[in-house]
Parts: structure tokens; C-alpha cells; sequence
């Protein structure tokens, strides 16, 4: 047993007569290093550690009162501290016949492996030489490449214990390593960006050629973008952007949003929502996925969940209380911002069920449209609440089935309903990238396209 | 990890609409000042020694002891009442072209060692022998008075709360969801540094924030609204709760019936205190030092020239008390200032932070911020606004035949190395023969910095400041944004309505 464990089950069994508690303890330990011009520019290494304690005051028949507090110390006299906060705190709250701790539910978690031993035997040096390795590859990599604005490598170990005094224990750790670059293309007076990445388990896992590859294409096949005109088009998202709107859509599919009606899939358990092409699973125990994990943050196991089959719209994923607000049961899907965090109901691993075409396939099919590298203002311009979609975005057109002129200063719009009953193609090329959804190519039919 | 392109900046959803409710003033308690420093002059100079001991231009110790509350009425309850502890050091070390940093939640003087070690180890040569560290105060912080919310009982807090519910939801039978949002932190820095930089300073931030939803024929809306201040809980003797929370009410409301954006280029006025986002975007990233030391902002280059419309004069001022940008000094230890970036249109002047403003061979302007003691400095914005102008904002709209007209913008994101941006509108409205009509639904706009600066053709008198939390490279720090009501002769508008 881990001492995290040790002290969340120590700060457990302090619940008095009439009470539950719940302590959540999380360490990290992080390196970022980012350079520039063939030096270091700067050089982080730190651990962090902390609590956030819930406490449960048991109802008199009206229902439970919860209060939570947290801490970024694990100071034996901060813990007790945060707990006597959190006791107080839960005397203000509204009782609610709702609220309650998880209990065990006889799902037993998957074992995966998410912990790379080489991210602590790799010593600092060679972390270095791979980012100041991607900074050079890119400068060299195109005539074009006029600056490198930043190449980061940072990695991070993440050991979090979880004890209730209602039973449950977890225990989970993992890794992860990534780099980036971030590149500047010039050409005359103009000036395109772009971003390669690569992320994985350890520094042994991640893909330079790819980070270089990406930036210096992203960058350079921008250069002499125009505003292009307006009209109804067919869009192809990039992985990338694919993977920033599923992970909006999945927030809709919150059994907490769905609850609380501030999600446009409520009341819509049964339908068709989306074309045939689309079969939208949440999947946490997916070893392959980044954010892959055994527990959720409220102790039970993760599980595999289908939201959307076949265009139909199958199910929400939901945590403890919003389950018992919606008369079901906890899918294994509470998540939280960490120690300062409490739970609430959303995905870890969202991936839709892969088509047969891969990237260049899909544009192909498509014929005629355009193709958008990346987007802008997704969180002032898409609601999960209405389902308004508008988003600032540059790319290329896509003529004769393959990529053709670059464009820029436009907008896309649509709603995240009619997107969704308007998907032509999901690609076979999926990517597994840092963040809740994984990426993959895909067609959307009928947007507005809005420029000159 | 995985970073935006650009800057990127949430939620501007504030405003200081006020409402005297009471004319006395209310007298609080000067805060305590006698409270003993976070750490020790003695400590902190034999932090700063060990850790210039392997050679090394400049050390630094930043710490920082923050409390803070935060209570959620949520679906008619008291969902949660939360409380945080969070105390610390960053320690950073700068040699050469490269900084070092380490930070511990160990505030005992071995603790501060390790840490100062672990920064230090960016300095290989070594060699850097004994340096002695000799610290004076430069500046103690002017008493404020405030009425610091850890003081407050949570029971009053909460009333807050449901008074904001009860008015939300008597808006209309139409609203069928509301959240409020409470939240107060108490921050207390001191930064220390080998240069003899010895400063501290208190801060004290309250925010009180409704969430509407509004659900009609046409699916669901919704509507938000909040106060942000850097003070105590005597601002809610000034502000009224129960009308902000009409405000986002009837905001969500009026969407309903809305229709979609237009598509292509319009004239677009934006209403004073929608957002002032179109600066901090437009420009405001675009002029920090890091960026333009870089080569990665549109604007390098650009000093003396005449970047946007004579009417603009933009100023970045950490100094506007009670802003949420405000404070007394930065988090690198130096004084906030007021600095003009733009005079009638001509580029005046970059942000600075130490590390930056060293290169060039300056001061510091005061905007060497970072969201906490884990994070290094970098260049932010404070509270930026462009001034007044001298029409009448009446007549702006009057004198638009066709338009859209923006009483409240969300948030806004810029790639600074293109200049090409977007913000996104929370409420607005069309412009029809010089009247504003129909309302519309949601929609970013998208322009290009420099081009949409040339092109604000007129300029109100009625200035309003409005909060947000800027995020940049995973930091966010609060800021304030300011203008009067203004018009753009054509910005692309991001709708479905073809």
C-alpha cells in the first residue's frame, strides 16, 4: 500500500457517529523544458502534492449535506485542518436525499499499466537534447521556416489515492511524456504558424519525425492563405479538431448536463441524433488511450460506455449523484480537476468507431469542400447548452478530391445537432491525443462558410 | 499540455454594472498588517546566496500564501461550499539566455534550499562563488481597507446566493435553470530577489457569477453575467446582486427568439462594457514583450508607426483600484504602472516583464504576472482600455444603416504571429435603418488585428470596465478590459443566415 493510500485511509476512519468522509490525495512530479536558439530558455522540475476531503452529514430524512476543502499540502496539521473545514462546510449545504458517496458495485477495474519507468531513469540531459533535437529539425527542415517561437519537452508522473469511510479504496499512477514545437513559416510579408506535437507514456514512446513533420507542414502550407467567399460547404476537421469538438459533444453526453437540462441530448435517449456513421464510445479501460484509466475519481472502475450507436442516441455517462438524480446507476465516469477539485460526471476516452478511409481517402470522397487545419473561439463560440456552433478557422480547400489553395480569417457555422445528423465519413486514421477524445479525420456536410 | 495556437481567453463574462443601493459608506477594519512576513529576510538571503552559488545572473524567491471559498447554488441547491489552503515558493534562477525554476510547498528554510539547489542546477559552469545578498524593502503595500471575505460567515455568503436564484428565476417561466457561482481568495506575495528587490503585497478578489438557461420552441438558450472586483465583500453594499442576476436572466430570454447571424463582412457596433475583448485580442497579446522579442507578433517593428485609427489611445494600467486586473505590484516585485501602448493611433510601447525588458536593456513595466507560485513570470496584460472618445454612442447606432449590434461579447483568441483573432458575441443584436432590432444567436467574429484597428470609425463617450480570466501558455490571470461604445466599419460574422 502506497503512504497516499496510507493517509486517505487515515483521514477516512476520522469520520465521526453520523458522518462519511472521502479523501482524495494526489502527487505529481513534473520537468518542463522549453528552449530556444539552441539553448535552455527555461528549466522546471517540481513536485506538487495535496488533499481534497469530502464530508457527508447524514440526513434526517430530508437527505445528506455535503462540504469539501482541500489543500496543497499533505502537513499533517494542514490535513486536519482541511478536514474540520470541510465538517463545517457541510453544515451550510442544502440537505439532499441525492448526494452520497460512491459504494462499491461489484465492477472490478481492468488492470492496465499506465506507468513508464524509463520517464524516471531518462536523465534530464537527454529530455533536453530532444527538445533542443526538434528546435534544430525545424529550423532545418524548410528554407521557409523563418522562427522556432518554442520547442517543449515535459513530462509528468501522477500518483493519485482515493479511501471513503463507506468502503472504497483505489489506488492508480501513470505517466506521461510530450513534446511540441511550435513553428513560424514566412514567406515575403507573410507569416503562418504551426504546432507538431507528439505525446505518450515515457520519452521513449514519442514520435520526433511526426512533431517535426506536422509543424513544418502546418506552417508552410499556409503560406499565402486568402479569405475565401462565402457559402455552404462540406468540411473535412483535421484529427486535431476532430478531437476538440467530440470532446464538446461528449460534454453534452454528462448524465450531470443531462440532468440539470443544459444539455441538447436531453430527453433524446432513444433517437436518432447522428447519421448511421457514427457510434460514439466512451472507453477509459482502452489501454490505448491517453487519459486510459482504472478508477474514476470517485473509487469505482472505469467502464467501457456507448453513447451513440448507429446515429441512436444509447446512453449518458454519469457519477454517483447524478445518477441517483436520474434514477440510475453510476457508470464509472466521475472526473475532477484534481485535489481541489470534486467530482462531477464526464468522459475520459471518447473515440468514434473508425471508418474504412483513411485521411486522404475521406478527402477523396468529399470531392469539393474545405479542409480546416484548426479552429479558434470554440469556447466563446459552441455551446453544449444550445448546440450554436461557430468557430473561427483557417485550412485549405479541397478541389478535385484532394487539398488545393490555403485560406484563412474565416468562420464555420452550424449546430452541434445538425453536425451531427450531417457527418458524411469518419476516417480509419485514428490518433490517440492528449485530452478526453481521441482524433480522427471527418466529413461534415453542409456548414456555413463564412468570409468574403 | 497540448497548447492553442494562440493566446486564448475565457470567458470575459463580467461586467461592473452597479447600483447604489446605499449611500453610506461603510467603515471596515484596515487588514492586518502585522503579520509576519511568509518568509524571514534572513532566510530569504541565504535562499538567494545558495542559490546564485553556482554562478547565475539574477535569483529570485516568489511566495505566495493563498486562501480562498468558493460556494455553488446549482438546480435550485446549495450543491457545495469549498475551501482552499495553498501555500508556496518558486525559486528561479537566470543564467545567461536561461532560467532555472523549482518550486516547493515547503516554506521551512531546508525546504526553500532544496528548491533554490534544484533552480540552480540550470547553471553548470559554477565558479559563481559566494555572493552576498543584501535585502531592503523597497515598498510596503498602503493599507487598503477592506472587508476580507474570510471574515464573512459563510451563512452570508450564501444568502447572496439565493437571493441571486429567486430574482433568476422570477425573470420568466421560461428560465428553467440557474447557477450561481461564488468565489473569494485572499493572495499573499512576496517576491525577494538578488537585484535587493524586497516586496510584498495583499490581494483580495470576490466574483460572483449567474448562469441562465432560457427554454423555449426553439431549443435552449443561455445567458450570464458577472461581478469581479479586486476587493473585499463590501462590494456587494454597492453591487446588486438580484439585478445581475435579471441581467443574465433576460439575456437568456431574449435569445430565445433570436435568429441566426448574418454571414460576410458587416459594420458591427460594440456596446461600452461588452467586452473590450476586441482590444485585448486585437492588439493587447500582440504587444507583449515575449512575443516580439520572438518575432512572433504582427506588431514588431511597428514602434512610432500609425497602427490603428487616430481615434485609439489603448492603455494597459495594473494601477485602476478595485479592477481585476489591479494590484500593487507584480509578481516579479515591481510597482504596477499605467502605460500607454497606443496614442491616437501610433504605437507607443511593448509590455514588459524583468527577464524581457533585461534584453532590451529597460525597466520592467509592471506585467511580470503568474497565476501561482508553481508557475515562472511571463508578460501579461493588466486592466487594458482604450479611452473615451467624444461621440454619442446614440448616435453611432443612428448613424449605422445595416449592422449588428453587440451589447456583450464571450471570449476571444488570437494567433499572435497573424494577427488574425476571433471573440464571440453573448448578445446581440441587428442594426436596421440606424435601429437596433432583432436579436441574434451566438457567433464568433473574425478579423485580422491590424486591419480591424484602421477600421473603428467612431468612438463613445460612455466608457465601462468589464473583467475576465485571460489564459496564455496554461497560465490564467484575472484582467480588466475597457472601452465606450465604438463602431467597426466591417468585421466578418461568424452566423448560418446566408
Amino acid at each position: 500500500m502506497s503512504d497516499l493510500l496510507e493517509l486517505a485511509e487515515a483521514v477516512a476512519s476520522r469520520a465521526r457517529p453520523g458522518e462519511e468522509v472521502e479523501a482524495y490525495v494526489a502527487r505529481g512530479h513534473e520537468t518542463e523544458i522549453r528552449v530556444f536558439e539552441g539553448e535552455i530558455e527555461s528549466l522546471s522540475s517540481a513536485t506538487t502534492s495535496g488533499i481534497g476531503i469530502r464530508v457527508l452529514v447524514g440526513g434526517d430524512g430530508a437527505g445528506s449535506r455535503l462540504g469539501f476543502a482541500w489543500a496543497g499540502s499533505l502537513d499533517p496539521d494542514v490535513v486536519s485542518a482541511t478536514l474540520e473545514e470541510a465538517r463545517d462546510n457541510a453544515a451550510f449545504a442544502t440537505p439532499d436525499p441525492e448526494v452520497d458517496f460512491a459504494r462499491f458495485d461489484g465492477v472490478a477495474p481492468v488492470a492496465l499499466d499506465l506507468w513508464d519507468p524509463e520517464l524516471t531513469d531518462t536523465p534530464t540531459d537527454r529530455k533536453v537534447s530532444m527538445a533542443l533535437e526538434l528546435e534544430r529539425r525545424v529550423r532545418a527542415g524548410d528554407r521557409r521556416i523563418r522562427q522556432v517561437a518554442s520547442a517543449d519537452y515535459g513530462d509528468d508522473r501522477v500518483e493519485v489515492a482515493l479511501a471513503s469511510s463507506v468502503g472504497l479504496r483505489a489506488e492508480m499512477c501513470r505517466t506521461s511524456a510530450v513534446v511540441s514545437v511550435s513553428a513560424i513559416a514566412g514567406e515575403g510579408p507573410d507569416s503562418q504558424t504551426g504546432t507538431g506535437f507528439s505525446a505518450a507514456r515515457g520519452p521513449g514512446g514519442l514520435d520526433l519525425d511526426a512533431a517535426v513533420n506536422d509543424a513544418l507542414t502546418r506552417s508552410t502550407r499556409l503560406l499565402g492563405a486568402v479569405k475565401p467567399r462565402s457559402g455552404r460547404v462540406t468540411v473535412v476537421f483535421d484529427p486535431r479538431v476532430t478531437s476538440s469538438l467530440l470532446a464538446i459533444v461528449a460534454s453534452a453526453l454528462s448524465g450531470e448536463a443531462v440532468v440539470k437540462g443544459r444539455s441538447f441530448f436531453a430527453e433524446r435517449l432513444g433517437e436518432v441524433v447522428a447519421t448511421p456513421e457514427v457510434t460514439l464510445v466512451d472507453d477509459p479501460t482502452d489501454r490505448r488511450a491517453l487519459s486510459a484509466a482504472t478508477h474514476d475519481a470517485e473509487g469505482l472502475a472505469c467502464r467501457r460506455n456507448v453513447l451513440i450507436e448507429g446515429g441512436r442516441l444509447r446512453g449518458f455517462v454519469y457519477d454517483t449523484v447524478s445518477a441517483n438524480r436520474a434514477g440510475t446507476t453510476s457508470t464509472g465516469s466521475a472526473v475532477r480537476g484534481g485535489y481541489a477539485g470534486t467530482p462531477g460526471a464526464g468522459c475520459r476516452a471518447v473515440v468514434l468507431n473508425p471508418g474504412e478511409l483513411d485521411g486522404d481517402g475521406v478527402l477523396a470522397a468529399v470531392g469539393e469542400g474545405l479542409y480546416v487545419q484548426s479552429v479558434s473561439g470554440l469556447h466563446s463560440g459552441v455551446s453544449p447548452v444550445s448546440g450554436d456552433f461557430s468557430v473561427g478557422a483557417e485550412g485549405l480547400m479541397i478541389r478535385g478530391g484532394a487539398l488545393a489553395e490555403p485560406v484563412r480569417e474565416m468562420t464555420i457555422a452550424s449546430t452541434l445537432q445538425r453536425m451531427l445528423q450531417s457527418v458524411v465519413c469518419v476516417g480509419g486514421d485514428l490518433e490517440w491525443l492528449p485530452g478526453i477524445a481521441a482524433g480522427q479525420t471527418l466529413a461534415v456536410g453542409d456548414m456555413q462558410l463564412s468570409g468574403r | 499540455m497540448v497548447r492553442t495556437a494562440g493566446p486564448e481567453c475565457a470567458a470575459l463574462r463580467c461586467s461592473t454594472r452597479r447600483r447604489s443601493k446605499d449611500q453610506r459608506s461603510p467603515r471596515y477594519a484596515t487588514t492586518c498588517m502585522v503579520e509576519s512576513p511568509l518568509i524571514e529576510p534572513p532566510v530569504l538571503e541565504r535562499v538567494l546566496r545558495v542559490a546564485l552559488a553556482r554562478g547565475g545572473d539574477m535569483a529570485e524567491v516568489f511566495a505566495e500564501d493563498r486562501q480562498s471559498s468558493s460556494a455553488l447554488l446549482d438546480d435550485r441547491r446549495i450543491e457545495e461550499l469549498a475551501s482552499g489552503r495553498e501555500r508556496g515558493a518558486g525559486i528561479r534562477v537566470v543564467v545567461g539566455e536561461t532560467t532555472g525554476f523549482a518550486h516547493t510547498a515547503d516554506l521551512s528554510e531546508p525546504g526553500l534550499l532544496a528548491a533554490a539547489e534544484a533552480a540552480a542546477s540550470v547553471a553548470r559552469e559554477g565558479g559563481g562563488g559566494v555572493r552576498t545578498v543584501a535585502l531592503s524593502p523597497r515598498r510596503s503595500r498602503p493599507a487598503r481597507q477592506f472587508r476580507l471575505p474570510s471574515t464573512v460567515a459563510k451563512a452570508e455568503k450564501l444568502e447572496l446566493l439565493a437571493r441571486a436564484d429567486d430574482a433568476a428565476r422570477s425573470s420568466g417561466g421560461a428560465i428553467t435553470q440557474v447557477q450561481v457561482g461564488y468565489a473569494d481568495s485572499f493572495r499573499r506575495i512576496l517576491i525577494a530577489s538578488s537585484d535587493g528587490v524586497l516586496a510584498e503585497d495583499e490581494q483580495v478578489r470576490t466574483r460572483l457569477g449567474v448562469s441562465c438557461v432560457a427554454n423555449g420552441d426553439t431549443g435552449m438558450q443561455t445567458g450570464y453575467e458577472t461581478l469581479a472586483r479586486t476587493e473585499g465583500f463590501e462590494v456587494f453594499d454597492r453591487v446588486d446582486v438580484e439585478e445581475l442576476a435579471r441581467v443574465a436572466a433576460r439575456r437568456a430570454l431574449t435569445k430565445l427568439a433570436a435568429r441566426p447571424a448574418p454571414t460576410g463582412e458587416l459594420p458591427v457596433v460594440l456596446a461600452h462594457g461588452s467586452g473590450g475583448i476586441l482590444f485585448h485580442e486585437a492588439c493587447g497579446h500582440g504587444l507583449e514583450a515575449d512575443h516580439i522579442v520572438k518575432d512572433a507578433s504582427v506588431y514588431v517593428g511597428q514602434i512610432g508607426k500609425q497602427v490603428a485609427s487616430p481615434l485609439v489611445t489603448l492603455v494597459d494600467d495594473g494601477t485602476v483600484t478595485g479592477e481585476w486586473g489591479n494590484f500593487a505590484v507584480d509578481d516579479e516585485g515591481h510597482p504596477a504602472s499605467r502605460n500607454v501602448l497606443i496614442d491616437h493611433g501610433v504605437l507607443t510601447d511593448y509590455l514588459w516583464d524583468w527577464l524581457r525588458a533585461r534584453k532590451e536593456g529597460r525597466r520592467s513595466s509592471g506585467n511580470g504576472r503568474r497565476q501561482s507560485y508553481q508557475h515562472l513570470p511571463m508578460v501579461r496584460m493588466t486592466n487594458t482600455f482604450l479611452l473615451a472618445g467624444e461621440d454619442d454612442p446614440e448616435e453611432i447606432i443612428a448613424q449605422t444603416p445595416r449592422g449588428v449590434y453587440v451589447a456583450k461579447l464571450g471570449g476571444g483568441q488570437v494567433n499572435t504571429t497573424t494577427g488574425d483573432f476571433v471573440f464571440g458575441t453573448s448578445e446581440a443584436y441587428l442594426i436596421e435603418d440606424g435601429r437596433v432590432t432583432e436579436p441574434l444567436r451566438d457567433a464568433n467574429l473574425i478579423g485580422n488585428g491590424p486591419e480591424i484597428l484602421r477600421r473603428i470609425d467612431a468612438l463613445g463617450t460612455d466608457f465601462e470596465m468589464t473583467p475576465g480570466t485571460c489564459g496564455k501558455d496554461g497560465q490564467s490571470v484575472p484582467v480588466g478590459c475597457g472601452q465606450a461604445t465604438l463602431r467597426l466599419t466591417g468585421i466578418t460574422i461568424g452566423g448560418t443566415s446566408g
